[in-house]
């Protein structure tokens, strides 16, 4: 075979892979230009955090805001971290309240975020000081039985 | 008549002998892959020099193994799709059909079906190659031409698997995403634009595919270090040659399976 022919060919196929690369890039996975977008770090202190990963999505009114980066235990005040980095393109007022939610009754847990009223906006840095914790089914589930055998028997 | 006593004793000796001497084959045969592999790195700067030698065994290893990949991939998909809905509708939530589909594809049976197939496919071939030409002493011809076989014959070799492998693994993804989507979505009628948006919302670049390609990169490092070794190694006989294309076979899927194993621990843990 001569070269010219044998360089077209491994030219496709090296074509061919790349477009494949580029499919599973922009097609199957979030390379989308939303994702190289700038990002500001926030980080806020929750009493537990439940079942909350690193990469698990911020939203704000249902709508992907950013992703948590970050998880780690601060030994001082025996408090999760969670840092998270949040689109350039959306700002938040400084008193935004933090909650861990789930979605669904079983699904996944992730970070809401509650716009407060401030007339200042949250920057990169910024600790986030009104949170509430996610609400762990087991200890849910434990007080509601120690409320009902606390009324006792009633008949 | 001998005492029985002697002769089992005797048998265990010999036992431990051929044992001892196969460990010795064993570490030897290692220590020459070993020596071979860093042989093989130092001459490799003359495989890309004289790039058409590359280029043609990426012709072979790379291009003719496209169909089979691309067919392979593509029924790998379309099964998945089925089984899939099967499960998860039970539950409700067919619509993540494009999750699953493209998370298996993209993080283990792309990178580990491909690799499989191209040590079969391409991996065999250069071995049979590699081997007939020593068996029939062109190697050795080479050599008293002062020309390095290793530098000539194996390097390319290598390369042209190592470079194929990714983009075939690539290609077998995309095959499969895309037969995943032809059972899910035009034949079962799962909703089409939850089918993509959930599988972007759940698949990422740097921590899915990026291990899927870098994956794919040791296995092709892997499997064409294997071919062309047992080539080069080979007895020079029919029968030698036969028996290394099957060992390239076996010890390719060993090393493709524990690699995986070994690469999945290190990359897929959550922390």
């Amino acid at each position: 075979m001569s070269r010219k022919l044998l360089d077209l060919w491994v030219g496709i196929f090296v074509a061919l892979g790349l477009a494949g690369v580029l499919f599973l890039a922009l097609k199957v996975g979030n390379l989308s230009a939303g994702n190289f977008a700038d990002t500001y770090q926030v980080t806020a202190k929750f009493a537990n955090i439940g079942g909350l990963k690193v990469r698990a999505p911020v939203k704000s009114a249902g709508v992907v805001v950013g992703r948590v980066v970050d998880i780690h235990f601060d030994a001082k005040d025996y408090e999760a971290v969670v840092t998270f980095s949040i689109n350039e393109r959306y700002h938040f007022p400084k008193d935004t309240f933090a909650l861990i939610l789930t979605a669904g009754l079983l699904g996944e847990q992730y970070v809401g975020l509650d716009p407060g009223g401030d007339e200042k906006m949250l920057q990169g840095g910024d600790v986030i000081a009104q949170t509430q914790s996610a609400v762990v089914l087991e200890s849910l589930i434990s007080q509601f039985m120690f409320n009902k055998a606390s009324e006792g028997p009633s008949e | 008549m001998s005492n029985p006593r002697q002769n089992s004793g005797g048998a265990l000796l010999s036992g431990i002998t051929k044992l001892g001497h196969r460990v010795n084959d064993a570490l030897q045969r290692l220590g020459f892959a070993a020596r071979f592999f860093v042989m093989l790195l130092l001459h490799s700067g003359q495989s890309f020099r004289r790039l058409h030698l590359t280029i043609r065994e990426l012709y072979f290893s790379g291009f003719q193994s496209l169909l089979i990949i691309m067919v392979s991939g593509l029924f790998i998909g379309m099964v998945l799709g089925m089984q899939g809905y099967e499960t998860l509708q039970r539950y409700g939530s067919a619509e993540a059909l494009g999750v699953l589909v493209a998370l298996s594809l993209v993080r283990e049976l792309g990178p580990v079906v491909a690799a499989l197939l191209f040590a079969s496919r391409a991996g065999s071939s250069i071995t049979a190659e590699i081997g007939l030409m020593k068996a029939t002493e062109q190697l050795t011809a080479m050599d008293m031409m002062a020309i390095n076989p290793i530098a000539r014959v194996v390097a390319p070799r290598f390369w042209g698997g190592v470079i194929s492998m990714p983009l075939l693994a690539a290609l077998f993804s995309a095959a499969g995403v895309f037969g995943g989507y032809l059972i899910g979505v035009v034949f079962i009628g799962v909703d089409e634009g939850a089918f993509w948006s959930q599988m972007q919302a759940s698949v990422d670049f740097r921590y899915d595919v990026w291990s899927g390609i870098i994956k794919s990169f040791v296995f092709g490092v892997a499997v064409s270090l294997i071919a062309v070794f047992e080539g080069y190694d080979a007895v020079p006989t029919a029968e030698g040659v036969s028996s290394s294309i099957k060992s390239t076979v076996v010890q390719s899927a060993l090393a493709i399976l524990a690699l995986d194993f070994v690469l999945t621990s290190f990359m897929f843990r959550e922390a």
